[in-house]
């Protein structure tokens, strides 16, 4: 076996069986730590691809930034497991037919032999000196800079999505101003009362 | 070196874990956002794929687009989950049942 085909068997067996824990296990917090490993087990698998840009962002933005989102929010919540659990296996003969047939459906089509190695050979490694990061920037910049600029926009749209939906006021906060704080005169606050002076009997 | 059908296959059964996981997980909005995430990786392995073997760096592109948008899905995804648990103490899809214009 070759060391290629070697890494491609560890990292997708690795990416199948994360994928099962994450969803059969019952605590959510260790789910969303396999499912970090999944997509780690992806990012070398796509790195096979010769993808490489795509491979770094995966693990820079997804499990260095929405997976932390994700155990920042399962760790703050207070889930109730034992409620959570209730039902689990309810649908599984209904959900375990959907996913046979899914898998048979795609086995089907790929025995017919438009994909095999002999129809879709493997292409040439590129020459020297080429960068995957490069080529797909001229590509994003040029071609498709309208929908990156969508991207952009998007990412915007779910910035103030999020802010928008989590702020709140608290009631009971006992939070000033410090704008109405300097603001005040001395009028506000002090108060001369003219009075005669009390006699002494 | 690895034909084009093993990374499908792998991609096929990644999908059909996920979904799945949506039929098993139906209580838990978590883990419901999480098997999402896996369908889109499931998704996003195709797509690299294709896009090795037929020498066209279009798809590279469309996966980039796809992990931006599921990006901005989990990060709007939590923001509610955040919101419906202050408000109800649970994140069980059911008691999103409840929910009135």
């Amino acid at each position: 076996m070759e060391f290629k085909q070697f890494v491609f068997y560890v990292f997708g067996g690795l990416l199948v069986f994360a994928a099962a824990m994450v969803i059969t296990l019952r605590n959510p917090v260790k789910s969303a730590l396999f499912l970090v490993l999944a997509f780690f087990s992806a990012a070398g698998v796509w790195l096979l691809l010769a993808a490489e840009f795509l491979a770094i962002a995966l693990v820079l933005v997804y499990v260095g930034a929405v997976m932390v989102l994700f155990l920042f929010v399962v760790m703050m919540l207070d889930i109730n497991l034992a409620r959570m659990r209730a039902g689990f296996g309810e649908y599984l003969p209904l959900g375990g037919l959907v996913a046979v047939l899914l898998v048979l459906e795609m086995a089907l089509i790929l025995s017919s032999g438009r994909f095999d190695a002999a129809v879709m050979p493997e292409p040439e490694p590129p020459p020297a000196g080429y960068s995957n990061t490069r080529a797909l920037g001229r590509l994003i910049y040029t071609v498709y800079a309208y929908p990156f600029e969508l991207a952009a926009v998007i990412l915007l749209l779910s910035i103030i999505a999020a802010i928008a939906l989590t702020m709140r006021k608290r009631k009971d906060t006992k939070y000033l101003d410090p704008a109405k704080q300097i603001a005040v005169r001395r009028e506000d606050r002090v108060r001369v009362i003219k009075m005669p002076a009390e006699k002494k009997s | 070196m690895i034909p084009l059908e093993h990374y499908l296959i792998l991609g096929a059964i990644l999908f059909a874990l996920a979904v799945v996981g949506i039929f098993l997980n139906r209580k838990n909005l978590v883990i419901l956002l999480m098997a999402i995430e896996l369908l889109l990786l499931a998704v996003n392995t195709n797509f690299v794929a294709f896009s090795h073997f037929l020498g066209d760096l279009s798809g590279q592109v469309f996966v980039f687009f796809i992990l931006t948008v599921a990006a901005a899905e989990s990060a709007i995804g939590l923001a509610i989950l955040v919101v419906l648990f202050r408000n109800r103490a649970s994140i069980d899809v059911e008691d999103l049942g409840s929910l009135k214009g």
